[in-house]
């Protein structure tokens, strides 16, 4: 159980580190976060299926899911806010229901059962010990990767983005393209994280990948605090405890399900009352004052 | 050609639901600028307090679908008390956040309630044969009271005090608090108000389909859809997208593979966010949320 807790923690804070690079550092609300998982849960396991090395099945789907945002990146390039928000809850509805009628590819609603557990250079992971330690392993890789990416010029210049796009903007800054890159590296790590959660659970089928995982992988973002990996994975670590502990209560499948629901859904409306900005979220960089008048203006 | 009126007679029925749903909405978006996700997660619990009332205390239909529409109202006033109106002028995602969150509550509660199965109203549907085209007593009551909703909603937007301070909020909400219009009052109404159409329009939903609990995440989709096809700012905007979009649904399956009917639905949502975030009656060229 212990095991089977941190497995769970690690493969969600991976894809939510990526989701947090777009939500958290670029400030735009991605919905697509299903979608991105699913296909690199379904490219990985399909390539390691037909005798892919593990290493370079996990890395094409991370890849896949790239190839997707940066694609979704430029449709959504002139959206913002609420608009984003939709196009990519659109997106994300729309491969969920290739997953089920693509039949061929996916078995759709059937699934994918017996995927085959990570190999690597001839050594098969086949205990949960080995599991979390090649997963901690790539956590720590993602978080060395992603914290270098924020901390850079480049990083600076999403958060610039999120507080003020015309002020970037007349810097010179090239938004669209900025925008695009983050989206893209976001749903690479997404994608990786899909790999991981298909080699780990060895079944996926359409119905992992709905909506409400992408509230989930938001929620943990949210609850964390927005632009801060260590607040996603402290979110990861709460947000699995709270939703995988209510199965070893014994309740009925049914009623533990609509509970978890309940429980993570109060939470999220609770936190947006007492912290807005999350566990360890940053404080805006305007003041106070005038992110004040920003809300009077966009409500007017 | 009976064939193709048959389908038109479908399409109106359902864009019409559809339409009456998404005029609530339009109502609070064009208000606030603010994307009401719970919105078709209130439709559901309405559908299902009107099963409540009829199935389980066995009461009349009529009188059970009143009760649903009043309990429904309540809610949509407790949902702006609770998630809304905390948040108004807090972080700019923070009141998105929380009605997802609302969204997702009133569904777990649904199916804590009623349980996930498929249920539905206890009402005989007698069908009629008129002018070659099939058309049950269920559906005759659907389409009078949806004409019925259509012009009660525009006389009481249009002909009362109430309807000229809406009006008048929508346009411009510090305007209107200026000329002395308590803007906190019409947003709670019209949360209400949007509240009652979507129960009115959930029941319609649950009468010509079934009572599903996850029927709330593709209402809510849906009359996004069609307000922003019917135009943003405008408050009958929702009704005439709703209409266009029961059309495109009936006649895309006519077309292709029923399986694919959602993922024609979302690609027509992807699309028209794309190529027309105006919408159709749009009074004013908008683009874009953050900087309105």
């Amino acid at each position: 159980m212990f095991y089977h807790l941190t497995i769970l923690m690690i493969i969600y804070s991976i894809t939510c580190i990526g989701l947090n690079i777009v939500v958290g550092y670029t400030g735009f609300f991605s919905f697509a976060r299903a979608a991105f998982f699913g296909i690199g849960a379904y490219t990985s396991a399909l390539l390691v299926m037909s005798g892919v090395p593990f290493l370079i099945a996990i890395i094409a789907g991370g890849i896949l899911a790239a190839i997707f945002g940066w694609i979704l990146g430029l449709i959504t390039v002139e959206m913002t806010g609420d608009y984003f928000a939709l196009a990519t809850f659109a997106f994300a509805e729309m491969t969920r229901q290739v997953f089920i009628n693509w039949t061929g590819l996916t078995r759709g609603p059937l699934g994918l059962p017996g995927i085959p557990r990570p190999e690597i250079f001839g050594f098969r992971f086949s205990t949960n010990q080995a599991y979390l330690f090649l997963y901690i392993i790539l956590l720590i890789l993602v978080l060395i990767i992603t914290e270098m990416y924020v901390k850079s010029p480049f990083g600076r210049l999403l958060k610039t983005i999120r507080e003020d796009e015309t002020a970037a903007q007349s810097l010179g800054k090239n938004i669209a393209k900025t925008k695009n890159i983050s989206i893209a590296m976001g749903a690479f790590f997404g994608g990786v994280g899909g790999a991981l959660y298909a080699h780990y659970i060895t079944y996926i089928d359409p119905s992992a990948f709905v909506l409400h995982i992408t509230i989930f992988f938001l929620i943990i973002v949210i609850a964390g605090g927005m632009g801060n990996n260590y607040g996603t994975i402290l979110g990861a670590v709460m947000l699995v405890l709270v939703r995988e502990l209510p199965r070893y209560l014994g309740l009925s499948p049914a009623f533990a399900a609509s509970l978890q629901q309940m429980v993570y859904s109060s939470i999220l409306v609770i936190l947006m009352l007492v912290r807005p900005r999350g566990l360890l979220g940053e404080r805006k960089l305007l003041s106070e004052q005038s992110s004040e008048e920003g809300g009077q203006i966009r409500n007017a | 050609m009976d064939y193709y009126s048959q389908v038109i007679l479908n399409s109106i029925i359902t864009g019409g639901i559809y339409g009456l749903i998404a005029v609530g909405y339009s109502m609070i978006y064009s208000i606030l600028r603010f994307v009401n996700f719970s919105h078709g997660f209130v439709a559901m619990m309405g559908m299902y307090f009107t099963y409540a009332l009829s199935v389980q205390l066995q009461l009349p239909f009529f009188i059970a679908a009143a009760g649903g529409i009043v309990l429904t109202a309540l809610l949509g006033m407790i949902i702006e008390r609770v998630a809304y109106r905390p948040l108004r002028f807090s972080f700019y995602l923070a009141p998105l956040v929380a009605v997802v969150g609302v969204a997702f509550f009133l569904e777990s509660v649904a199916l804590m309630v009623w349980g996930g199965g498929i249920l539905s109203y206890d009402i005989r549907t007698i069908s009629y044969k008129f002018l070659g085209l099939y058309i049950t007593n269920v559906q005759i009551g659907i389409l009078i009271t949806l004409l019925l909703s259509v012009i009660l909603l525009y006389y009481l937007i249009e002909k009362t005090t109430i309807g000229q301070a809406i009006r008048a909020t929508a346009d411009d909400i510090k305007m209107a608090s200026l000329v002395g219009i308590n803007s906190n009052r019409i947003v709670v109404i019209v949360f209400m108000l949007g509240s009652a159409l979507a129960a009115v329009g959930g029941t319609f939903l649950g009468l010509e389909t079934n009572l599903q609990p996850t029927i709330g995440l593709s209402v809510t989709a849906k009359s996004f859809a069609a307000v922003i096809l019917g135009g943003f700012g405008n408050i009958y905007g929702g009704l005439v997208g709703g209409l266009v979009l029961g059309f495109a649904e009936n006649l895309g399956v006519t077309v292709l593979p029923t399986v694919w009917k959602d993922f024609i639905a979302f690609g027509v949502l992807f699309i028209v966010i794309y190529f027309k975030p105006s919408g159709l009656l749009a009074k004013r060229q908008e683009r874009g949320g953050r900087y309105r």
